[in-house]
């Protein structure tokens, strides 16, 4: 077990390193110069104070110094805490920015992953090899989880928030609320992310009922299942055999599929202009922020990471044989 | 056996749906631009008209035609899913193959790097790359999707070759002194073509789906329009709360209709290839 954790950490350590240095590496060796595009967007006409912008810039990036220098530099800096400083809100830090939209993002994303992981778990298991839910209910599972993000969202603000008039489309509460613990904020808080909340959810909820209604049927052909079914056990007794087997793969899965529901948040975020991460990034994208990308690339890392550690303490307590290191674990 | 294949594959509803709609929205993206007159981003109408004989998905906020961007974003969305989807599986395939086959040391190098692009979260670094690079087209879009979306395969074939390479069969090849490549594409490679084939199935719709995430970010490609794209300007642009559904509908559901006729597909042709799962 010991080893286990050894190798994970090992990966999460390199993974780390990777990342950082694939952030520093981009702004370097891409073709296409940041500093002249920030330059053009800045709109000076004054050759002089182009060239004291140009200075400037060149010596927030530190490109004026030799490679090796420059790189160190950047770790230097990035254990400090400092990502630079915003262009779109200068002059507060990037670290500053990212540290107000975290919580945004996590109260969308843990509430979102963890009810459409036990939901959909549940469901799926519950509607493999039954002929009639079989047949109705799983084709809907496969257009919820071929669905955009962010095409689910922005139908649902349409029906839910435009026509019907029920739930608000844009902000994390309304727009004449300073936040405060009143109650009124707090209701106003949960409106505007129930839709948000519901369209992550819905996604995601019909991807983990697929899987494992697909695993819970691989299960049910299974060799013990047979034994089971010939000793004359009872059908929900061997369904919660073939659950507890089938849940393996799924916690797997859900390491898996981080990447793709943090993605999923960001657009949601985009559509709903929810003030967190992904909000951040369009904001980035559009005002040539690179600082304030940068930030945000590796603070989502360092959070898709640190899941990863929380799913396999997870598998390690969900799976008895990495406890007793009779087999090597995924 | 092949015809048994064929067999079970005419007769498996999931299989049959799944090409049908490929199939259609395949026709459609490549013939259907040539049908069109004008280009997508034209300003061919009244602005912000709704559907109606003469534009079949109404126009934009601009009078662009809202039908000829869907067929013309088809055709890119196709694109961006092969491409990236071959890329993805080459890379998979190779790094799969050669870890499962060869073991030890260079397993051991090649999981550890299989590891640490899996973990990465994929859409995060294509947003950074795309940022940084000015013009953006689909062929390049494709390319990083490729690059960064292949580890699970990698993963999923290598754990299949592992199981495959101490079999009889591979054993008398190599004592026979077949060379490694051979014996990878000669015997491994067609004891799995199936499941190699369900993997790039996969692998083209999550290619797709990242593309139209890139795309409605604002990050898609700058010479062309895409299904994302149309989703992205629709955002830009208000549609939503102008009422203008016409504009956001038919790419969402266009994108929706393909990925998931992918997924269906994967699901029928797993059936067909695997006896157990075949409904009773």
């Amino acid at each position: 077990m010991r080893r286990y954790f050894g190798r994970k950490l090992l990966v999460y350590g390199l993974t780390f390193f990777v990342a950082v240095t694939v952030n520093w590496m981009i702004p370097r060796f891409m073709p296409g110069d940041p500093v002249q595009s920030m330059l053009s967007r800045a709109n000076v006409a004054q050759p002089a104070a182009v060239e004291a912008m140009r200075v400037h810039y060149t010596a927030m990036f530190g490109f004026d110094l030799p490679l090796w220098r420059q790189y160190l530099n950047f770790w230097g800096s990035l254990l400090r805490g400092d990502l630079g400083i915003s262009i779109w809100l200068f002059p507060t830090p990037v670290t500053d920015v990212i540290v107000r939209a975290v919580p945004y993002t996590l109260g969308l994303l843990i509430p979102s992953i963890l009810l459409s992981w036990v939901a959909g778990n549940r469901f799926g298991a519950f509607a493999a090899r039954r002929k009639w839910l079989d047949n109705t209910v799983l084709p809907l599972g496969y257009v919820l989880t071929a669905t955009p993000y962010m095409w689910l969202a922005i139908l649902l603000a349409w029906a839910l928030g435009i026509i019907a008039g029920i739930f608000p489309v844009a902000g994390a509460y309304g727009f004449d609320l300073q936040p405060s613990w009143s109650w009124e904020f707090v209701g106003s808080l949960a409106q505007h992310w129930f839709l948000p909340f519901a369209s992550l959810f819905l996604v995601a909820f019909g991807g983990w009922a697929i899987g494992m209604r697909n695993m819970i049927i691989y299960e049910l052909e299974a060799d013990y299942v047979n034994y089971l079914r010939a000793l004359g056990a009872p059908t929900r007794l061997v369904r919660r055999y073939a659950f507890r087997n089938a849940i393996l793969p799924q916690v797997t899965g859900l390491a898996l599929q981080l990447g793709v529901l943090v993605a999923g948040a960001l657009v949601t975020e985009i559509v709903f202009s929810y003030p967190g991460l992904g909000h951040l990034i369009l904001q980035a994208i559009q005002n040539q922020d690179f600082f304030l990308l940068q930030g945000t690339f590796l603070f989502i890392v360092i959070g898709v990471l640190i899941a990863n550690f929380v799913i396999d303490i997870a598998y390690v307590l969900v799976d008895p044989r990495t406890r007793t290191g009779m087999g090597e674990a995924a | 056996m092949r015809s048994e294949a064929l067999h079970f594959a005419l007769r498996n509803r999931k299989l049959v749906v799944g090409t049908v709609v490929i199939t259609v929205f395949l026709v459609a993206g490549v013939v259907g631009p040539m049908t069109i007159g004008h280009k997508p981003a034209d300003y061919v109408g009244p602005a912000m008209a709704p559907p109606s004989g003469e534009f079949w998905f109404g126009t934009t906020t601009f009078g662009q035609d809202v039908f000829a961007q869907f067929l013309y974003g088809l055709r890119s969305t196709f694109l961006v899913g092969v491409l990236g989807g071959v890329l993805a599986s080459v890379v998979g395939m190779v790094v799969g193959f050669v870890a499962g086959y060869r073991g030890g040391w260079v397993d051991e190098l090649l999981t550890m790097v299989t590891n640490i692009v899996l973990v990465l979260p994929a859409l995060v670094v294509l947003l950074i790359v795309n940022a940084y690079l000015g013009v953006r087209s689909v062929g390049v879009q494709a390319l990083f999707i490729g690059l960064t979306s292949w580890p699970w395969a990698a993963r999923a074939i290598r754990a299949q070759t592992f199981s495959l390479r101490s079999r009889d069969f591979v054993d008398l090849a190599r004592l026979s002194g077949v060379r490694t490549p051979k014996i990878i594409l000669r015997e491994i490679a067609p004891n799995m073509s199936s499941y190699l084939f369900l993997t790039f199935i996969l692998l083209f719709g999550s290619a797709i789906l990242i593309a139209a995430s890139l795309d409605f970010i604002g990050l898609g490609p700058t010479d062309s329009v895409s299904l994302g794209l149309m989703l992205n300007n629709a955002a830009r642009w208000s549609a939503l709360q102008l009422g203008m559904w016409w504009w956001f509908v038919p790419p969402g559901a266009g994108i929706t209709a393909i990925v998931g006729a992918l997924y269906v597909m994967n699901v029928g042709l797993d059936e067909v290839f695997n006896p157990k799962l075949r409904e009773m």
